[in-house]
């Protein structure tokens, strides 16, 4: 379910790190609690986010939810089909659903996030979103 | 029932009019030379053509669709839904308050200025503050006028302040009042019973942060029993307490927000004050406030001199300036004047008790079926989960819809967040023993269908004129107005 090579927050953000750049988005437990998802609200390109700070949110049509970087870095890409299609956060929140890609500042702040079994045994202990 | 209403636009057949107007007697003046080309056209594209009967009965179809307060049991929780008394009309609709103009000097308008000083004192009086400014007009506006308030009152101390803490538990306008007003919100988790923890405000609460906004009680419906320690320490770091009065009809005649801690909140007039909400608004949210704050007030304020005459006072050299053009809703504050002085004290007190009886009544009944999201005495309403129902792939939103076919007004549906599947009700004092009991029957009866036949709910409703609407796409893809 939860790919092993992603990292996850507590706050149900996963990010994928390759090298020094690394890609965003909301997990499958995420899209599923907030339901059918109609809007997407993300930074520019070249905004500075900083660890566990929000930096955009996801509206659906029972709840607005921050979402929160997981890591400090600089924004280099933003998912340019998202504004139009924000269903793609539902259907494949791991895949073409991805929000944007960062320029890592600090891997090593990596360290504390969750690996995908860690993330699992966390949902299974009755997380709430 | 099932008879669905086309729209205006398809009932329209080229030519047709709905009145006809009697014949020039005076010489044609072209409208076009007289209002220039750019301001004229010869057709409006689309307009319906219909005759007078089927606009009468188009319009009076749709309105037969209304569900309000008065048709039926409206447990919206959080919104207090409580019956909006006709007396209050009369009054409203008495010619020297409703025909009154806000331009009229102070020494002829003297009554209607006496009902705006009045209903300030009452407020005050309820709420146990010091001061008021009735502009605000509608919550929301009432919580933005609170933090530009308190904004201006660090400033005044030439203090900077970046945050305002949020409860997990907040209304959605909380947080973003406080984005509006220049704060950045920082969220403080809920403690296992629902409440503000003091450990978590300790680490949170500090020189950085203006103020705390709570709602009390919260949006659980359970009174932050630790509210006097939370503004010692908020006020011990330098800081302000803000209450979102939203709830405030679980408070009113029994207990003061003044006195436990608060330093400025706002009240909704249209939920607990019963003037009307939504289409028969406009809402009203007035602003009270301690002493310290009062210099900041929007300006102008009523004030009544040692002879008895009032006077609209503009020179307030601290105000945060106007909110709202002249004295905020007028008639919302007769209104409330009305409903405050027809109770009196010992009746707020009994409207109070009523809310929070029936509340817990509800509470009471529904346990056994549906699970409370946290076990604690209800104030003026109580919040369930769906935990129980979820199980039979029933959700929160498919037991509101299968109340519809029970005649019923949804409850509150997936609000506070921090509850899963939340299921929110609010009774309000209006209900009789005989409604809440039919409500509750409706409650328990959709609970055994969920483990007897669960299809039937979340196929739900089955009795109205359309059933489940796509809310994704009309949300997504918007169509916003009709086009030919």
């Amino acid at each position: 379910m939860y790919p092993e090579e992603f990292l996850y927050t507590q706050d149900h953000e996963w990010i994928r790190v390759d090298g020094n750049t690394a890609s965003v988005g909301i997990t499958d437990h995420a899209q599923k609690e907030l339901g059918d998802i109609v809007f997407v609200e993300l930074p520019q390109v070249g905004a500075h986010l900083t660890a566990k700070e929000s930096f955009g949110t996801v509206e659906s049509v029972k709840a607005v939810a921050d979402i929160y970087s997981p890591v400090t870095g600089e924004v280099i890409a933003v998912n340019p089909k998202i504004q139009n299609a924000p269903e793609l956060v539902n259907s494949d929140p791991h895949g073409e659903g991805w929000l944007i890609q960062l320029e890592l500042k600090d891997r090593s702040e990596t360290d504390r996030l969750m690996s995908a079994e860690e993330y699992e045994a966390y949902l299974k202990g009755g997380a709430a979103h | 029932m099932t008879r669905n209403e086309g729209l205006i636009f398809e009932r329209s057949s080229p030519g047709k009019t709905g009145m006809e107007l009697s014949a020039l007697d005076v010489p044609p003046v072209s409208a076009k030379e007289l209002l220039g080309e750019e301001f004229y056209r010869s057709e409006i594209q689309g307009f319906p053509e219909v005759s007078e009967l089927e606009v009468v009965r188009h319009f009076t179809r749709l309105s037969t669709w209304n569900y309000g307060i008065d048709t039926g049991l409206y447990p919206l929780g959080s919104c207090t839904m409580k019956y909006n008394p006709r007396v209050n009309e009369t009054v409203a609709a008495l010619e020297g308050l409703a025909t009154d103009h806000p331009y009229t000097p102070e020494s002829l308008a003297q009554g209607c200025l006496k009902v705006l000083a009045q209903t300030a004192r009452c407020l005050i009086e309820i709420t146990g503050m010091d001061a008021i400014s009735l502009q605000p007009a509608a919550g929301a506006q009432g919580e933005l006028t609170g933090l530009l308030m308190m904004r201006a009152y660090h400033k005044d101390r030439n203090e900077q302040r970046r945050y305002i803490l949020v409860p997990d538990s907040a209304h959605g306008t909380n947080p973003a009042s406080v984005t509006i007003a220049g704060y950045e919100a920082r969220n403080l988790k809920s403690n296992d019973r629902g409440c503000v923890g003091l450990e978590e405000l300790g680490r949170a609460m500090t020189e950085e942060v203006a103020g705390l906004m709570l709602t009390n009680p919260n949006t659980l419906g359970i009174f932050e029993d630790q509210i006097q320690e939370i503004a010692r320490r908020v006020h011990a770091k330098g800081g302000l307490v803000y209450m979102d009065g939203a709830n405030m009809n679980a408070l009113v005649g029994v207990a003061r927000p003044g006195e436990f801690g608060v330093d400025v909140m706002h009240l909704n007039l249209h939920k607990t004050f019963s003037t009307p909400h939504g289409g028969g608004g406009p809402g009203s949210g007035p602003v009270a406030v301690k002493k310290i704050l009062e210099p900041f007030l929007p300006a102008p304020i009523i004030e009544e001199d040692a002879e008895g005459f009032y006077r609209v006072n503009h020179d307030r050299p601290k105000s945060i300036g106007r909110v709202r053009a002249f004295y905020g809703n007028f008639g919302m504050a007769v209104r409330a004047l009305a409903y405050i002085l027809a109770y009196g004290p010992q009746g707020l007190r009994q409207v109070t008790e009523d809310a929070v009886l029936n509340a817990n009544y509800v509470l009471a009944k529904l346990r056994s079926a549906y699970e409370l999201a946290y076990d604690a005495p209800a104030m003026h309403e109580c919040v369930f989960s769906d935990r129980r129902q979820a199980q039979h792939g029933v959700r929160t939103g498919d037991i509101a819809k299968r109340l519809i076919d029970y005649g019923f007004h949804p409850y509150t549906v997936s609000f506070p967040l921090i509850v899963s599947g939340a299921m929110m009700i609010e009774p309000t004092e209006s209900a009789s023993k005989a409604e809440l009991d039919a409500f509750i029957d409706a409650m328990l009866s959709i609970a055994r269908e969920v483990e007897e036949d669960p299809q039937i709910v979340t196929s739900a409703p089955h009795t109205t004129r359309v059933t489940r609407l796509d809310e994704a796409t009309a949300a997504r893809k918007p169509v916003l107005r009709w086009k030919p």
